[in-house]
């Protein structure tokens, strides 16, 4: 007796474990994310902090384009006079004008840049001698032209020693360097955040980072008295005016240290998103689990009730169990959250160059959070059961155990409200009716009839896992397996819908995305009819730029037809930040990259000219001979004309400029990608060969042939697609639990029924089929739910962005066959436990199971 | 026939003495000891008990609860290993069988009945009875199928499930099932347990025809005397040990050697 109470206690201790992984995962995630943007917070306010320990107070002029999205924004250049009007405000003990601006890219031994893409910042900054921060550790500093000095950590990375010679990018082509000193900084450090630091004569760094001699970036201020810091930034800002910015060094360290977290709080939303999916499913499982534990003491409860129990005692008891799961996952979750949160931040920070990693500690955001995740939904989800469990009736204590399914009426209706409502939304949205707001009806749409279909998985069951069953009815083992499947459909279906949702998710993303790529790589393809692409990968604020002298040898291949370069930036037009391009071959680029005219020309472009296509034209208001004015990155605001407009399309679009305006305002003057057409006859590897050779002096750029070149602009969406596989990794994992879970129970439920089985000689193995046959047709089920949903719904979306170019449907039939597999395979790993129970039942004891 | 084996036998000189002994018996206890547990804890369930059960006859085993008679017939069944002693079902040594041999032996040559009607409550009542031979792989007799639903009274219930039959149709689906292979032996244990007089009776008389008429053989553990009168010979255990046995037994004579045994216990 005591033995049979212990023995179910630990079996239900095993269910209570499995859901509570859910809320375990769930927890971690959320707690993780905190964590890590905590962790990284604080590594990167002291790296700042200490950065601009020695900096009091610095001006800067303020960028005359704003970031937008490419590279940040270029930073504006401050004229000589400035520094003599600053020395001269009171309070004022020092200003030196310096130059520090991101981009200078040391190319190492293999040719290739130091560090490769990403990572931390490449500064180039003119040498004003060794201060409080920096001092030489080898050589002297620069002095003449052709001399530079780098830091301890660049050196280290790329094995360079004193008496060498280097190339650098800049804004400039590769030009070579002798390196005469190797510098470190305050405290023993190689470099403040793992940065790479280059260090010129100040007119080369004036001419190759900021693009012209006898101008600065930055004046560096000292104060004759700290106290007044405060005092004299306000004189300074009163001063200088409102083009300029004045920051203290906190005030900077401050500003970097934000703008560096927020870009890097992308890591926070991936693991939000896999702590919401490890939710949403987990959720199924607690209410899942509760039901069954309500559904299998059912006389138990009954006799409570009989002898008196009140309803709100058999809410409270159920709920306290559910609290008590809820509590113990929450710190199992926190425990491991602060193991990836830390673990995360530290991988990200190694990543960027960065040593000393903030030590561990939990934000109160992560503990707040992260309870609420982990009991209050655990308590939500056990609130149904728990009211199931009040509604036991007494004489149910005297009626034979069994758990007969309710009708399922409520369900199906409340699913076909939804359904009927979603499915109105989706047409309403697809039919066009609602113009501009058709992207929300459609995802409103998409979210309800989400919610309709796991609500009516139940329904849906019955039919489509007797005809799942079918494909393994051949063996009795089958046979039984199947029947048992279709036993409790409200039980296989809610197992089932933890299934649904993750597979559902990755498929409707899925399917956006893989239409969203066939459509752009259709459209790029159908527009660009270059031979050869040369391009580059930016490894820093500035883009990578192809030799002018080296594309004008490519021009002059007797193989090349003809070359349109290009470059590209951020301008300001009406207040806007807008993203402008400039071929420096007009005619070229308007044959090769199919522009026709709507009005006016587009084949040929003079200084103080611009085209534009339609569709920004119409939104800015602009016709043929309208006056624009444009504020390029560098220099004054211009005024230009518009001249042409051609259709608008995602392949080529936007505001195209002259080629003379674009190189004297964009911050290089060189193209940063390339068009290359062939003659007609020209073999395209042997071309290919030849451009290879002449840009073997530009490290940053490469040259590809369409077919790679297509393959590399859908690459970002391969990207996503990876991102989203793993997210269905943790649902999966989670739907495995839920199945186990079941699978457990249904064991548990029939020990007499598997005795008999056995008593009569149904072998171990069969009886491990007959679980496994089980297993498979619920997630079979689970998956094809979700995959047929998953489609539908993205689809719907992919319909309603049709007018944002989104033309071609395409589904990923592969990766949908694969989730079948994968669902078939996750029913055979979940019945592995169940079946081994199964099989080892001991057959006297289950006969005699009461 | 009861066969008295003395002493302690070792299994190898047992096994061939039993082998020469031809008797005819459906099933066969040589010497069986069982005992649960191990030092304090130790209960012998069965001390040397030896019988043969005959052929095309029915059987019924008696005795005071916990005498060991559920564990006796579990032992003959090849649901239960013994300690000592070997068991024979058909000329088969079972003993020392892996649980794939017995599972197919059980499958192939034995039937049951359980108290408690144990049937698939997913499958029809005709997919009930023709369980064990799906389970084997192996197409039913239509001529034996007909004759067995017939006399079980069940045709036009085969199309239902378990909870649309009374526990009296229940089991007599059971006894359906437990015969349609045509098994060497058919075991049960107190069948009528859960059923009122007029079912129970019912079944009673119908695992009485079956032996009479098909030449079946039938095991039966009871406790209720009337039921022990439809059997050929009842077998009365005690204490794991057997002793006594009526032929064409009555109801009063049973009750008789009950109330015997039981001022016996109490004497002792
Ligand atoms: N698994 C077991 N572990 C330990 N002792 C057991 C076990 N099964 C049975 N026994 C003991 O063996 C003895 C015989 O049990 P058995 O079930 O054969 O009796 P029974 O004659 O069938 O009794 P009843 O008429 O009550 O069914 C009893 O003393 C019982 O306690
Ligand atoms: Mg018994």
């Amino acid at each position: 007796m005591l033995r049979a109470t212990f023995k179910s206690l630990l079996s239900r201790k095993l269910r209570l474990l499995l859901s509570g992984l859910a809320v375990v995962l769930a927890v971690m995630f959320v707690s993780g994310a905190f964590i890590l943007s905590d962790t990284l917070g604080r590594t990167f306010d002291s790296l700042f902090t200490n950065a601009y320990d020695y900096t009091d107070i610095q001006v800067q002029a303020k960028p005359k384009v704003d970031g937008g999205g490419d590279g940040g924004a270029v930073p504006a250049n401050i004229q000589s006079t400035v520094v003599g009007k600053v020395a001269a405000v009171p309070g004022v003990a020092k200003a030196t004008g310096t130059v520090a601006a991101e981009g200078a890219r040391v190319v190492g031994r293999n040719g290739k840049v130091v560090g490769g893409a990403g990572g931390a910042p490449r500064f180039g900054i003119n040498w004003t001698g060794e201060d409080q921060l920096i001092s030489l550790r080898e050589g002297r500093g620069p002095q003449a032209s052709g001399e530079v000095a780098l830091n301890a950590g660049l050196a280290k990375i790329g094995n360079f020693k004193v008496g060498e010679q280097v190339g650098v990018l800049t804004l400039e082509p590769k030009k070579t360097f002798t390196v005469v000193g190797i510098f470190g900084y305050a405290g023993g450090r190689d470099s403040i955040g793992g940065e790479q630091t280059v260090a010129f004569t100040e007119p080369v760094a004036q001419q190759l980072m900021l693009g012209a001699t006898g101008v600065y970036n930055v004046i560096d201020v000292k104060v004759a008295d700290k106290r007044d810091l405060t005092k004299v930034r306000d004189a300074l800002r009163a001063e200088v005016g409102p083009s300029y910015q004045v920051d203290t060094g906190a005030d900077l360290a401050k500003k970097q240290s934000d703008q560096i977290k927020k870009a890097l709080s992308f890591v926070t939303y991936i693991l939000l998103g896999f702590a919401a999916v490890a939710l949403l499913v987990g959720v199924f499982l607690i209410l899942n689990t509760f039901s069954i534990i309500v559904a299998q003491r059912t006389q138990e409860l009954a006799l409570l009730r009989a002898m008196g129990a009140s309803r709100r005692q058999m809410i409270g008891s159920v709920l306290l169990e559910a609290s008590l799961i809820g509590v113990v996952s929450w710190l199992v979750g926190l425990g491991l959250g602060v193991g990836i949160g830390s673990g995360g931040a530290f991988a990200l920070a190694k990543l960027t160059g960065i040593d000393d990693v903030a030590g561990v500690g939990v934000p109160p955001a992560a503990w707040i959070v992260s309870f609420v995740v982990g009991v209050g939904v655990t308590i939500l989800a056990a609130l149904l059961p728990a009211f199931q469990a009040s509604r036991v009736p007494p004489v149910a204590a005297m009626r034979q155990a069994g758990t007969a399914d309710r009708p399922l009426t409520k369900l199906t209706a409340a699913g076909g409200v939804l359904a009927a409502g979603g499915g109105g939304a989706l047409a309403f949205g697809l039919s066009g009716k609602a113009h501009d707001n058709t992207i929300w009806w459609v995802v409103g749409g998409v979210f309800v009839t989400f919610i309709a279909v796991a609500l009516l998985t139940p329904l849906l069951g019955r039919p489509v896992v007797s005809v799942l069953g079918r494909l393994f009815a051949w063996s009795v083992a089958g046979k039984l397996g199947r029947r048992n499947s279709a036993r409790n459909p409200r039980r296989t279906a809610i197992t089932a819908a933890a299934m649904m949702i993750s597979i559902a998710l990755v498929t409707g993303i899925s399917t956006i995305f893989t239409s969203v790529s066939s459509s752009v790589s259709k459209i790029v393809d159908q527009q660009v009819q270059a031979d050869l692409i040369i391009s580059g990968q930016q490894t820093s604020a500035i883009p990578p730029a192809i030799d002018p002298v080296a594309l004008a040898r490519v021009r002059a291949l007797s193989t090349v037809d003809a070359v349109a370069g290009q470059a590209y930036g951020a301008a300001m037009i009406g207040g806007k930040s807008q993203f402008v391009a400039a071929f420096d071959d007009q005619a070229a680029a308007a044959r090769i990259l199919k522009l026709k005219p709507k009005i006016g020309r587009v084949d040929r472009l003079g200084a103080g000219e611009m085209v534009v296509d339609e569709a920004t034209a119409k939104g800015r208001g602009w016709t043929i001979g309208d006056q624009v004015t444009i504020q390029l990155p560098r220099g004054e605001p211009r005024q230009l004309r518009v001249v042409g407009t051609y259709p608008s399309g995602p392949g080529a679009g936007g505001i195209l400029l002259s080629w003379p305006d674009a190189t004297a305002g964009f911050r290089t003057s060189t193209a940063v990608q390339a068009y290359v057409k062939l003659r007609p006859g020209a073999v395209t590897t042997a071309a290919k060969g030849e451009v290879d050779r002449i840009l073997a002096d530009s490290p940053e750029v490469n040259v590809a042939t369409r077919e790679e070149w297509l393959g590399n602009q859908t690459q970002i969406f391969d990207i996503v697609l990876t991102i989203v596989q793993v997210l269905l990794g943790v649902a999966m994992l989670i739907a495995v639990l839920g199945i186990v879970n079941t699978l457990v129970l249904s064991v548990l439920e029939r020990t007499r029924e598997l005795g008999m089985l056995r008593a009569i000689g149904l072998r171990r193995g069969q009886v491990m089929r007959m679980v496994t046959v089980e297993s498979v047709v619920i997630s079979l089920f689970g998956s094809l739910l979700g995959i047929a949903v998953g489609a539908g719904l993205g689809a719907a979306v992919v319909r309603a962005l049709k007018d944002k170019g989104i033309t071609e449907l395409s589904l990923p039939w592969g990766l949908m066959v694969g989730y079948v597999v994968a669902g078939a395979f996750v029913g055979v790993v979940a019945a592995i436990i169940p079946a081994i129970r199964a099989a080892r039942l001991d057959v006297l004891k289950a006969i005699a199971y009461e | 026939m009861t066969l008295t084996m003395g002493g302690a036998h070792r299994p190898g000189a047992t096994r061939q003495s039993g082998a020469a002994d031809t008797s005819g018996a459906a099933a066969r206890a040589v010497d069986v000891w069982k005992v649960y547990g191990s030092g304090e804890a130790e209960v012998a369930a069965l001390r040397g008990v030896s019988v043969g059960l005959e052929r095309g006859r029915y059987t019924a085993i008696m005795g005071p609860s916990g005498s060991g008679k559920s564990t006796l017939m579990h032992c003959l069944a090849g649901l239960d290993s013994v300690t000592r002693g070997e068991v024979y079902v058909g000329d088969t040594l079972i003993t020392g069988l892996g649980d794939r041999g017995l599972t197919d032996l059980r499958r192939d040559k034995v039937g049951f009945i359980f108290q408690q009607f144990n049937l698939l409550p997913t499958l029809t009542a005709e997919e009930n009875i023709l369980l064990p031979l799906s389970i084997a792989g192996r197409k039913p007799d239509r001529q034996w199928y007909d004759t067995v639903i017939d006399t079980v009274g069940l045709r036009d219930r085969l199309r239902h499930r378990p909870t649309q039959l009374s526990g009296g149709q229940q089991q007599r689906v059971a006894c359906a099932r437990a015969l349609v292979s045509r098994p060497d032996v058919i075991f049960a244990d107190e069948p009528t347990g859960n059923l009122d007089s007029r079912s129970g009776a019912e079944v009673l008389g119908f695992l009485r025809n079956s032996v009479r008429q098909f030449g079946q053989t039938i095991v039966m553990v009871t406790h209720d005397a009337n039921a022990a009168s439809y059997a050929d010979r009842v077998i009365f255990l005690a204490d794991g040990q057997i002793v006594d046995e009526l032929r064409e037994p009555t109801a009063e004579a049973v009750l008789d050697t009950m109330k015997n045994l039981d001022t016996m216990a109490a004497v002792a």
